[in-house]
């Protein structure tokens, strides 16, 4: 830091410690049963997310690893673990998709996603776990595949795609082929982020075969394992169907041919350690689009600073049982630095918190529920969302709403408008948004804190997301139904769809969270949105639709 | 001061050259700064950046790297003398320190050579002049029978007359052969038979000569000086008797076991002998000392200042080198023999770059990384004159000063000197002699100046070239050592406990190494940035952990691998596994953190250490193998102790490696810096596989390189007397289908 900027900082820092106003004071008592109750099932909750976690990690299971590693090659986990710098952090996206979905088991949905540091540079990496029904993709694999491309694109992250994969689960063919959001938009996503001079590499460990095939064909630039990665559209069996020739693997689409032939490969590796290396090297000299100097520019407003209270403290403050209410600003008080946050409109709408604060040192604006939302809140909100909005402060949700106040006097006095304020204020704010949903998330109050399309949402292992809760739910039912038989099993059935499993085994946010780690996954999620993306001004980044805004074409593969 | 008036004293020279290199060079600029003389410094190309030039005031380069192209150059050194104006040279030792004809073509150009009169360099050059001399001055030289009557009985009483047991020794012999020990008369005869019999064989004459047999001989030697009025003195002896081939490695002063009687015998002797030469300056008259039967005799003189006067330095407090600029300006001797102080005991460490345990073979390179410890003086600190009574008592003539008081400046702090002409980066012992420095100690008594020799040994960490620093620190901590029982056999005789076998280096080593290797990679990162990217380490959000496998393996080939599990926990701490051949150690919550690219600082089981381990880089150019030569190293510094480890390549670069050394099977590349010996083939001949190619000399050793593959000679990239670099091409053979 120049020597005004660090001038500045200590000043900061000096200011702040005589100045007590802004720091949460915490009044809660971690004797009282209550505490020790909600602690307690907190504390459940997570070690069960734990345990499904670390059940997911196993991916395919030993003998699927075993088989790999007969071969000569490494488990999709320590490609990954190899890829990635040494002491580097990594983010993990949706480790749990794919939970209980499909009658078979599919951990993480036969692939692994997320975010981490290669020579230096954040990037997304994609991985195809082999050990899982051969890397194949089921609806949700392709899913998560272009959630994480998604993530890449908002925040102008390189991708690097490490495959082994036999394309499309045929038997879910439907889900996975030909709609929009399906196998097609993969290569859709490829090709604008190239143009968008958003490094795509891909690594070919294995079969790449079909559809799979054009992941490797559509990077910017790619490396194949000799004698172990294969990229044809169509393997040797389907080549005899269609014209009578019998070719071995290596000669229809081996690395050596590819590499020395068709040109279909840049780099031809020894093994699997060896394509990381080219890699890696590769991700070093991507140069300014790889975002060498976003580094420098993603410094952090102010020095980071622990909160002052600890957050082992939020599993007793929140508990599980979305009934129960709590301070949101308890909550606040152990995830931002210094444990402080400067409120804004604190006496106005007072079931809405919102206020600034600092977190790892990234500046953000923080919009968290303390209750139903009246109109006054709704309008502190929007007030609020315009304010950050202006002033290129990003936003953070902190969701625990039961949804917008129903009943006669709410009606009269227009909450569907001022509710509609705050969906509009959200879905327009020129910042980037992130969501943390720690309790429940109802109704229309789930798209008013923005757990709709922010640039992350993480969930904690209590939340729950429903069109509302399954006790009223039921209800309504009642009231409106004739077949009371029907309701029993269907507030089971809601409950089980409101859960946070639930949702995030079908990809309804980035992952479930442990609540201790929200300052640290948030923090990893502002650097990240901190980032000035190189080359592209943000409206051409942010857009998904495309029709020749002036961008190009990406890198065609000659 | 002596007996030396201001008024009398002749001034020193304004201007001084000194013909040498290294530690020794630098020694004597030292010493010249101090008293105001300017110094003129000459050096080879290879030296242009080396200390003693950036020391000397100025500097002249006198040409090619190879000694007799440079510092043995007479002319060229004359001709920088007149150049810069230097009235007077120092030689230094080795080079054209003990050469009577540099010395007289100084004196014709009347420049002056600081050292004896050439007249005694010639006369001390000869053996047998030189014992001639000794013999007439009443030095004792070693008893013996010289002559020509081989009469079998006359050469038995000859024995009886010397006193057994004796060596019975081949006049044109060498190399051990017709050489017979002989411990009584009885055996006389059929030993001598037998020597004679193997001397005609091997040098077609039979021939032999008999002298006394010293079968525990030490090599105690007596620091002379005298200056141009007459003067004398002994400034003591010392004991250099621990040798490896035949040089010495470690020197002390005094020698330990002589009585004060003894002293006062070997330094009157030593006087006398200096005396007969009409000596002039620093010398060192050289004894083989029986240990059996205290008697000591004549072996020869040497002309100049030798590479182990610090210690003499360190016991009379004295500046040696300063004397020598007094004797040479004119001036008499600064002390008179009484007035020359003994005080304490003194070792010098010689730090070489070779190989103990490979016979000691010079090694050669970089020095990637030197620490030395703290030295506490530059020059010995002063002592003030004195002599135990009853010692002084023994120079009768020269007793004009006594005193009680045995008290030094700076008493009860033991004195450590580090004597070096190289720092980190200076490449050694490729043209000339592997010495990096020397380690000089000083104590009140034998015991302490041990103790302070051992713990700066500790201290010394060198990384680039092999070294004996852990060879001298095990001698230094052998109890014969100790105990002072020195003689020239000591290394062969302890041979087994100075080469202990190298185990496996200890499980917390190999943790600590790892950790380094594994840290290292976080500290070039981007370290400054407060992004949580950075700071949130081996975070893995998802349940994964980011642990680490580290593989290591030791220096020898073939070793097996061992593997390191470092796997971060929270709070900065590393759960460490270590797992070798035959066993597995685990270490919980060991706490690790790089000080600096080289600092390790570490905390296992409650104890925190400081490590050094410095990582060497294999040399570029060579291509990747499975041999340890080609790959990182990590040197690791560890409670005194130096281990060595190897980062083993990964395979597909060792794949990489083998593709580049099959496509080079023909080229030949110099091992080493080295000279050209031979050259014995040209373009176009025809090679089988393994027929000698290129003979190559370095460091004395000659290396001959042999064609790897069958074929035509299709460049040859060097030619004889050359000197080329490491990794030069020197032959390249295309390979034919004939060879296949």
């Amino acid at each position: 830091a120049s020597r005004p900027a660090l001038r500045t900082n200590i000043l900061r820092i000096a200011s702040r410690r005589y100045y007590h106003a802004d720091v949460l004071p915490s009044l809660i008592s971690r004797s009282s049963p209550e505490f020790i109750a909600r602690s307690q099932a907190m504390d459940e909750l997570v070690k069960d997310l734990e345990t499904k976690m670390a059940e997911a990690r196993l991916g395919g299971g030993a003998k699927a690893a075993e088989r790999m590693r007969s071969k000569g090659k490494k488990l999709p986990r320590e490609r990954l673990g190899l890829l990635l710098d040494p002491h580097s952090p990594f983010l993990e996206l949706s480790p749990l998709a794919a939970h209980e979905v499909y009658p078979e088991s599919v951990p993480g949905a036969g692939i692994i996603t997320g975010i981490g540091r290669i020579s230096g540079k954040e990037c997304v990496i994609v991985v195809n776990d082999a050990t899982v029904k051969g890397g194949s993709y089921y609806p949700l694999t392709v899913k998560k595949h272009i959630r994480a491309q998604e993530i890449a694109r908002d925040n102008g992250l390189p991708c690097v795609y490490v495959v082994e994969s036999g394309g499309a689960a045929l038997p879910h063919q439907a889900n996975v082929f030909p709609d929009k959001e399906h196998f097609g938009r993969i290569f859709y996503n490829m090709a604008q982020m190239s143009a968008l001079g958003i490094p795509q590499i891909a690594i070919v460990h294995g079969i790449s075969v079909a559809g799979g095939a054009y992941v490797p064909a559509m990077a910017d630039e790619n490396i194949i394992v000799r004698n172990q990665g294969h990229i044809f559209l169509a393997g040797p069996p389907l080549v005899k169907a269609a014209t009578g020739e019998v070719v071995d693997e290596e000669t229809l689409g081996g690395g050596l041919m590819h590499s020395s032939e068709s040109g279909v490969t840049d780099h031809l590796a020894r093994d699997d350690e060896h394509a990381i290396a080219i890699a890696r090297g590769v991700v070093g000299d991507l140069g300014k689009s790889g975002g060498a100097e976003i580094a420098h520019l993603a410094q952090p407003d102010a020095p980071p600073e622990d909160p002052i209270y600890s957050p082992s403290e939020l599993h007793g403050i929140v508990g599980t049982d979305v009934r129960q209410p709590f301070d949101m600003r308890d909550v606040i008080a152990r995830i931002v630095d210094g444990s402080r946050f400067r409120e804004f409109k604190k006496e106005y709408g007072t079931t809405m918190v919102t206020g600034f604060a600092h977190i790892h040192g990234y500046q953000v604006g923080i919009v968290a529920n303390n209750g139903i939302l009246f109109s006054p809140s709704a309008l502190k909100a929007t007030h609020f969302i315009e304010l950050c909005s202006q002033r290129k402060v990003p936003l953070l949700f902190l969701v625990n709403v039961t949804g917008y106040m129903v009943g006669s006097k709410a009606e009269k006095g227009g909450i569907a408008k001022d509710g509609a304020k705050m969906v509009r204020a959200v879905a327009c704010a020129d910042v980037p948004k992130l969501t943390v949903i720690v309790g429940g998330s109802f109704g229309a109050g789930n798209y008013g804190m923005c757990a709709y399309s922010p640039r992350f949402l993480w969930m904690w292992p209590n939340a729950k997301v429903s069109v509302m809760g399954s006790g009223q739910l039921s209800q309504v039912m009642t009231t409106v139904s004739k077949d009371p038989a029907q309701h029993n099993s269907l507030k089971a059935e809601i409950e089980k769809q409101s859960t946070a499993l639930y949702a995030s085994a079908r990809l309804w946010d980035d992952g479930i969270i442990r609540p201790t780690d929200t300052r640290d996954v948030v923090g990893l999620g502002l650097a990240l949105a901190a980032r000035q993306i190189c080359g592209a001004t943000r409206n051409a980044v942010t857009t998904t639709t495309w029709d020749g805004n002036g961008r190009g074409f990406g890198v065609f593969r000659m | 001061e002596g007996t030396v008036s201001l008024r009398t004293r002749k001034p020193h020279f304004d201007k001084i050259l000194i013909a040498n290199r290294g530690e020794i060079a630098c020694r004597v600029i030292r010493t010249a700064k101090k008293l105001g003389i300017k110094t003129v410094a000459v050096y080879s190309d290879v030296d242009a950046d080396s200390m003693h030039v950036k020391m000397a005031d100025e500097a002249y380069c006198i040409g090619p790297a190879p000694s007799a192209e440079s510092y043995l150059r007479i002319e060229k050194i004359i001709d920088v003398c007149r150049r810069s104006g230097a009235q007077a040279v120092h030689p230094g030792y080795g080079f054209l320190s003990e050469n009577a004809k540099f010395a007289e073509r100084l004196s014709e150009e009347g420049i002056v050579f600081i050292g004896p009169p050439a007249s005694a360099i010639v006369s001390m050059g000869s053996k047998s002049e030189s014992k001639n001399i000794m013999i007439a001055a009443g030095v004792p030289c070693v008893p013996g029978y010289h002559g020509n009557n081989q009469d079998p009985d006359f050469l038995l009483e000859e024995a009886k007359r010397i006193g057994f047991p004796v060596l019975i020794k081949a006049t044109h012999g060498g190399g051990g052969k017709g050489m017979r020990a002989v411990d009584s008369p009885s055996a006389f005869s059929d030993a001598l038979a037998s020597a004679k019999r193997e001397s005609a064989k091997s040098f077609g004459d039979d021939t032999v000569l008999i002298e006394r047999y010293i079968t525990r001989p030490r090599h105690v030697e007596v620091q002379v000086f005298a200056d141009t009025q007459g003067g004398v003195v002994s400034l003591w002896e010392r004991d250099c008797s621990v040798q490896r081939r035949n040089q010495k490695i470690i020197e002390e002063a005094p020698a330990p076991g002589l009585s004060p009687e003894l002293r006062a015998d070997l330094s009157a002797k030593a006087v006398a002998a200096a005396r007969a030469v009409n000596y002039v300056g620093a010398g060192t008259v050289e004894f083989i000392f029986d240990n059996d039967t205290q008697e000591f005799y004549f072996m020869e003189m040497n002309t100049r200042l030798q590479v182990e006067h610090p210690v003499t330095e360190m016991i009379t407090g004295l500046d040696l080198v300063e004397w020598q600029l007094e004797v040479a300006a004119g001036n008499p001797l600064p002390l008179s023999q009484s007035a020359i102080p003994l005080h304490g005991h003194a070792f010098e460490a010689r730090i070489y770059a070779e190989n103990p345990r490979n016979n000691f073979l010079p090694d050669s390179g970089r020095l990637l990384y030197l620490s030395t410890p703290q030295p506490t003086c530059a020059f010995a600190p002063a002592v003030v004159p004195a002599l135990r009574e009853e010692e002084a008592a023994l120079y009768p003539t020269l007793s004009t000063f006594t005193s009680t008081s045995t008290s030094l400046t700076g008493e009860g702090a033991p004195a450590v000197r580090i004597e070096q002409g190289f720092g980190s980066g200076a490449q050694i012992g490729v043209f000339y002699d592997p010495m990096i420095a020397k380690l000089v100690v000083h104590g009140r008594d034998r015991t302490e100046a041990l103790r302070v020799l051992r713990k700066a040994l500790e201290e010394y960490k060198v990384v680039g070239v092999s070294t004996n620093v852990e060879f001298l620190r095990i001698l230094a901590s052998h109890g014969a050592f100790i105990d002072g029982e020195v003689e020239t056999g000591f290394i062969p005789k302890h041979f087994e406990e100075l080469f202990p076998n190298v185990g496996e280096p200890e499980p917390e080593v190999l943790a600590q190494a790892a950790l380094f290797a594994a840290l290292r990679t976080q500290l070039r990162g981007n370290g400054m940035s407060a992004s949580p990217w950075v700071s949130l380490t081996s975070r893995r959000f998802g349940g994964d952990t980011a642990g680490r496998i580290i593989t290591l393996q030791n220096e020898g080939e073939n070793a097996e691998p061992i593997t390191v599990h470092v796997v971060p926990q929270p709070g900065g701490v590393f759960d460490v596994t270590v797992q070798t051949a035959s066993s597995q150690t685990e270490f919980r919550g060991m706490s690790a953190r790089l000080v600096s690219l080289t600092e390790l600082a570490s905390t296992v089981n409650g104890q925190s250490s400081n490590t050094t381990i410095v990582a060497q880089p294999p040399p570029p150019n060579v291509p990747p193998s499975s041999s340890p030569n080609t790959m990182e190293r990590l040197h690791i510094f560890h409670n005194g102790r130096k281990s060595t480890l190897v980062l083993p390549s990964p395979k597909w670069l060792l794949s990489l490696g083998g593709d580049v050394l099959n496509a080079a099977k023909g080229a030949l590349r110099a091992p080493m810096p080295s000279l050209v010996v031979e050259v014995r083939v040209g373009v176009g001949e025809r090679v089988e596989e393994g027929q000698a190619v290129v003979v190559l000399e370095s460091m004395k050793t000659e290396t001959v390189l042999r064609a790897g593959v069958a074929g035509v000679v299709r460049a040859v990239g060097c030619k004889k007397g050359e000197m080329v670099e490491e990794g030069r091409e020197l032959v390249d053979i295309e390979e034919d289908a004939e060879g296949k």
